[in-house]
C-alpha cells in the first residue's frame, strides 16, 4: 500500500504528464515507484496505440475526418482513451507551439495528419521534429511556404520558425529571416488535386530544385549555400533555442508563465529550471526525451502542484477521465469537442499562429460558466461508472462524519489540495447536509445524494480549474 | 443619432455557411442567372418583384411586407477584396474587421468596450447562443452568453438537484466559494470576480422570462427561440445594447432547394414574430437587426446546390430603418465574375461603420480599423 505522499505525487505527474488517472490507477502506478513510471511515460511505443481499424468500425466517420466536430472529436477520443499519456499530451503541447489552424489551411484531414506526426516525434530530437515540420504539408500552406520561391521569396514560414517556433524575438536579425527563407525556397507541396468531385485529397510535400535559391546564405554568423535542413542544424544549435524550449515546456508541464509575447522582457519566473533544462537539451544533442526526463524528476516540477490553470482540452477530458464516461468508442465525442470550442479552446482551429493565450487567459465569464457547468455536471452525476467507483470507494473506507466526508471526497478525485476557504464551504455544506451513512436503504441515498452534490460543489470550485 | 431617448440597440443575426444570395434577392429578369442556374433556380413566377430586376425569394413573403412599409435596408455586393472562400477564414475576417491578418480582437466586443467602457454592466451585451463568437472575444470585456435562457446560470447542471430551494442553496454555496479570499494569488482573485460576475449576469437575466409576456406565438425552431430570447432580455430593460445570434446552416453544397427554403421560411418569420413582439411592447424604436453571411455562393450550380462564392448581401431592419436598396447588385455577365463568383462592390466594413456611427453614436474608425464608405441608413 502506497503512502498518501506517493499518491499525491503520482497523481501530479499523471494530470501534467497526461489527462489524469483513475484512483486505481494511480496506486498501481504508485506500487511501481515513480521513477519507474516517468520511464514508462518516456516509453510510449512499449505501451499499445490505439486500435485505429477498432475505431473507425464503430465510428467510420473519423478516418479522414472531413472537418469540425468530428475531426475534433477524433482527438478528443484519442485524448481520452489513450494508453500513452505522454504521446498524446506532447501532441497537445506541440499542437499549441506550432499552432496551426484550419481557418487558413481549410483541409481537416491534413492537420489531424499534423497531429500525427507529432505524435511520432513527440519525444525524438528537436531537430528531427522541426524538419518534419517543414515538409509537413499543412504548416507549408499556413505559412505560405508554396508561395517562396527562389528570387521571389515569401517570409512567412521563415520569420515564424524564428519567431515562434525556435528562438524568440530579438535573437536574430530580419537579414537572417530573409536568407532561412531563401533556403527553404522550393519547399513546396505537389500541385493540390481539385476538392470537387471526389472530395478532399491529401496533400504532400515536394521539394523542387528548381525553384530552390541555391546561392551564397548568411545566417546567423554562418556563411554557406545552405538549404532549409542546413538552417535547422543552425537553429538548433543556438543556446536561445534550447532557452525558448525550455520556457515552453515550464509553461505547460510545470508552471504558468507570463503570455509568450512578453518573454523578451519578462524573465522566467524560475530561471534555475530552465536553466536545469537546457543543460538537458544541450547534453542530449537536443533530445526531448531527455528533458521530459529531467523536468519529471525535477524538484522543481514536483513541487509544482495546482500552479496552472487547466486548459479547456485539459478540464474536458480529465473529467471525463475521472466520471469514466467515454470509454471506447461510442456517440457523443463531437459534444466533447464542441466543450473545447465553447470553452474557448477550438482543436485544430488555434485562433492564429501566435496560438491560445493561455494560464489566467483561459477564463472569461461565458468559458467560465462553461467549465463550471460542465465539470459538475459529470462528477454530479452519482449514475457514471466512474463516481459509481468514487461512491463504492468512500462506503468501503467507513468515511461518516462530514470533515472526514469532505476530506475523503477531495483526497479521492485528486487528491486535491483545496484552499482553506473552499474546504470551509465544502465542510459547511456537509455539516448542513450530513455525512454518510449507509445503514439502510434511505441512508444509503441520501449519502449517494450528499456525495454527488458535493463532488459537483468540487468540481464548480476555483481550486478545480487548476491541475 | 437616433430620435429616441431610448439608448440606441443592435440585434446582429449570423447566417452561418455562406447565404445563397442570388436565391434570397433574385435577379429575375436575368438571362444570366438563368443560363446558371438550370437546377438550382428559383422559378420566375414565384418570386416577389421589387423592381424591374431584382425580386425577393417568396419565402421572404413576411420580409417584403417590412420591405413595403419602408422598415429594411437591403445592401447589394458586400465582402471584401480577394474574397476567401473559406467559411472559417471569411468568418475570421468579418469578425475581426482583420483582412489582411488573422486577427484575434472582436469588433462587436469593441463596440461593448466602448458603449460601457468600465465593464458596469454585465449584461450590456448578450450573446445567444453556445460559445462567443470571436466577434465577441476581447480581453476584459464582459460578455453574457446565453444558450437556454431557461436554465442559464452556474450550477444549473447538476443532475439530481430539482426545486428552486435546493438549487439556489448551491448558488449560495457557489457565490461564497467565489468571495474573496485573503492571500490566494491573483489567479485565484480574477476567477472569484468572473465568477460573481457571471453569478450578477445570472441574476439580472433571470428577471427577464419571468416578467415577460407576449400575444406572439414564435415557431419551434432555433432562431424563433432565439429571438424571443433576445425580445424577452430587450423587453426587461436590463441595458443591454448589443445581441448577438446566429441561424444556420446555409452551407448548401448538395440538395440546396428544399434547405434553402427551410431556413429563410424559419428566419423571415421569426424575423417579423420579433418585431411584431417588441411593438406589441413598444419596445422596436430603438432595435436595429443587421443581418450578414460570411459570403455569397457560386453563380452557376453544381447540380444540386451551389458551392463557395463571394458577393453576398446584407440587410438592416428597423422602424427607423430608412428603406430601400443600397449600393449595386454585382453583374452576373460572364466577363464582370471573378472566378465564377459575384465581384464585392462594397466593403463590409463600411456597412459596420454605418451603424456604428450612426446608430449607436460612436467612432468606427478605431473599431473597424479604418474609414469606410457607410449607407444613410437612419
Amino acid at each position: 500500500m502506497s503512502g498518501k505522499e506517493d499518491i499525491a505525487l503520482i497523481s501530479h505527474l499523471m494530470r501534467r504528464a497526461g489527462f489524469g488517472a483513475s484512483r486505481q490507477e494511480l496506486e498501481e502506478r504508485a506500487a511501481k515507484g515513480y521513477e519507474a513510471t516517468v520511464e514508462e511515460l518516456l516509453h510510449p511505443e512499449e505501451q499499445p496505440a490505439i486500435d485505429d481499424d477498432m475505431l473507425y468500425r464503430y465510428l467510420p466517420g473519423y478516418e479522414g475526418a472531413l472537418g469540425p466536430p468530428i475531426n475534433q472529436a477524433e482527438w478528443v477520443y484519442r485524448m481520452v482513451n489513450t494508453q500513452r499519456p505522454l504521446e498524446e499530451k506532447l501532441a497537445l503541447f506541440w499542437h499549441q507551439l506550432f499552432a496551426t489552424g484550419n481557418s487558413k489551411v481549410d483541409n481537416p484531414p491534413e492537420i489531424t495528419q499534423q497531429i500525427a506526426m507529432f505524435r511520432r516525434q513527440a519525444l525524438g530530437s528537436f531537430r528531427d521534429l522541426l524538419v518534419e515540420l517543414a515538409k509537413n504539408p499543412a504548416m507549408i500552406w499556413w505559412l505560405d511556404n508554396n508561395g517562396n520561391h527562389n528570387g521571389a521569396i515569401n517570409e512567412n514560414w521563415g520569420r515564424e520558425l524564428l519567431e515562434l517556433f525556435s528562438m524568440g524575438v530579438g535573437n536574430y536579425s530580419e537579414d537572417d529571416i530573409k536568407d532561412a527563407s531563401r533556403a527553404f525556397t522550393g519547399w513546396t507541396i505537389e500541385p493540390k488535386i481539385p476538392r470537387n468531385p471526389l472530395g478532399r485529397f491529401y496533400w504532400n510535400f515536394e521539394y523542387r530544385p528548381e525553384d530552390h535559391d541555391d546561392g551564397e546564405k548568411n545566417f546567423l554568423g554562418h556563411s554557406g549555400r545552405f538549404n532549409g535542413e542546413d538552417i535547422i542544424d543552425i537553429v538548433v544549435k543556438q543556446p536561445a533555442t534550447a532557452k525558448f524550449l525550455a520556457r515552453h515546456l515550464y509553461n505547460f508541464f510545470v508552471a504558468d508563465e507570463p503570455q509568450v509575447p512578453s518573454w523578451n522582457i519578462n524573465p522566467p519566473n524560475d530561471p534555475d529550471a530552465i536553466d536545469q533544462l537546457v543543460a538537458a537539451y544541450d547534453e542530449s544533442d537536443g533530445s526531448l526525451q531527455a528533458m521530459m526526463r529531467l523536468l519529471f524528476n525535477s524538484d522543481f516540477f514536483k513541487n509544482a502542484r495546482f500552479a496552472r490553470v487547466k486548459s479547456p482540452a485539459e478540464l474536458v477530458v480529465s473529467t471525463v477521465r475521472l466520471a469514466g464516461s467515454y470509454q471506447g468508442p461510442r456517440p457523443g465525442f463531437n459534444m466533447l469537442a464542441m466543450e473545447c470550442n465553447w470553452q474557448g479552446q477550438e482543436l485544430l482551429n488555434p485562433p492564429s499562429v501566435e496560438s491560445w493565450h493561455t494560464g489566467g487567459e483561459w477564463i472569461d465569464g461565458g468559458a467560465l460558466v462553461r467549465r463550471v457547468n460542465f465539470a459538475a455536471g459529470l462528477l454530479g452525476d452519482t449514475s457514471l461508472p466512474g463516481v459509481k467507483t468514487i461512491i463504492a470507494k468512500l462506503r468501503e473506507s467507513g468515511v461518516s462524519a462530514p470533515e472526514e466526508f469532505v476530506d475523503a471526497c477531495l483526497d479521492i478525485v485528486g487528491p486535491l489540495e483545496f484552499s482553506e476557504s473552499t474546504r470551509s464551504e465544502l465542510l459547511d455544506q456537509a455539516n448542513e447536509d450530513g455525512g454518510l451513512n449507509w445503514d439502510s436503504e434511505e441512508n444509503s441515498e441520501k449519502s449517494e445524494r450528499n456525495i454527488g452534490v458535493m463532488l459537483a460543489l468540487i468540481a464548480a470550485s476555483r481550486d478545480f480549474q487548476f491541475a | 443619432m437616433t430620435a429616441t431617448k431610448k439608448d440606441p440597440v443592435v440585434v446582429i443575426l449570423q447566417l452561418t455557411g455562406a447565404n445563397d444570395i442570388l436565391n434570397t434577392i433574385i435577379p429575375y429578369t436575368n438571362g444570366h442567372y438563368y443560363d446558371n442556374r438550370p437546377k438550382v433556380v428559383i422559378p420566375q413566377d414565384t418570386v416577389l418583384p421589387i423592381d424591374d430586376t431584382l425580386a425577393f425569394n417568396p419565402q421572404l413573403a413576411p420580409l417584403k411586407n417590412m420591405y413595403d412599409d419602408g422598415n429594411m435596408a437591403i445592401i447589394h455586393g458586400i465582402g471584401f477584396e480577394n474574397s476567401p472562400r473559406s467559411h472559417f477564414r471569411a468568418m475570421d475576417i468579418w469578425h475581426t474587421c482583420e483582412p489582411e491578418i488573422v486577427g484575434t480582437e472582436g469588433w462587436v466586443a469593441k463596440v461593448v468596450r466602448d458603449l460601457d467602457p468600465q465593464g458596469e454592466n454585465v449584461v450590456k451585451c448578450v450573446n445567444i447562443g453556445q460559445g462567443l463568437p470571436r466577434a465577441l472575444a476581447l480581453r476584459g470585456v464582459p460578455i453574457t452568453s446565453v444558450s437556454n435562457l431557461e436554465t442559464y446560470g452556474v450550477m444549473s447542471s447538476v443532475p439530481g438537484i430539482s426545486g428552486e430551494e435546493e438549487r439556489n442553496r448551491l448558488l449560495d454555496r457557489f457565490a461564497r466559494m467565489y468571495a474573496p479570499a485573503i492571500g490566494t494569488g491573483a489567479t485565484m482573485d480574477f476567477l472569484g470576480q468572473t465568477g460573481r460576475d457571471a453569478l450578477k449576469g445570472a441574476d439580472i437575466i433571470k428577471s427577464a422570462p419571468a416578467n415577460y409576456t407576449s400575444t406572439i406565438e414564435y415557431a419551434d425552431n432555433p432562431i424563433a427561440k432565439s429571438l424571443r430570447d433576445v425580445a424577452r432580455v430587450h423587453t426587461a430593460n436590463l441595458g443591454t445594447q448589443i445581441f448577438y445570434t446566429a441561424h444556420g446552416p446555409f452551407d448548401t453544397h448538395f440538395n440546396q432547394p428544399p434547405m434553402h427554403t427551410r431556413l429563410w421560411g424559419e428566419v423571415s418569420g421569426a424575423i417579423t414574430d420579433f418585431f411584431d413582439d417588441l411593438r406589441e411592447h413598444d419596445a422596436s424604436d430603438n432595435v436595429v437587426m443587421m443581418i450578414f453571411t460570411e459570403f455569397g455562393r457560386r453563380v452557376r450550380d453544381n447540380g444540386t446546390g451551389t458551392d463557395h462564392g463571394a458577393g453576398g448581401g446584407a440587410f438592416i431592419i428597423g422602424d427607423m430603418v430608412k428603406g430601400g436598396m443600397y449600393g449595386t447588385y454585382p453583374s452576373l455577365a460572364p466577363e464582370d465574375l471573378n472566378q465564377g463568383d459575384l465581384d464585392p462592390n462594397y466593403d463590409f466594413r463600411g456597412f459596420y461603420s454605418s451603424v456604428v456611427d450612426q446608430w449607436l453614436g460612436l467612432d468606427p474608425v478605431p473599431i473597424v480599423g479604418g474609414k469606410f464608405e457607410q449607407i444613410q441608413f437612419v
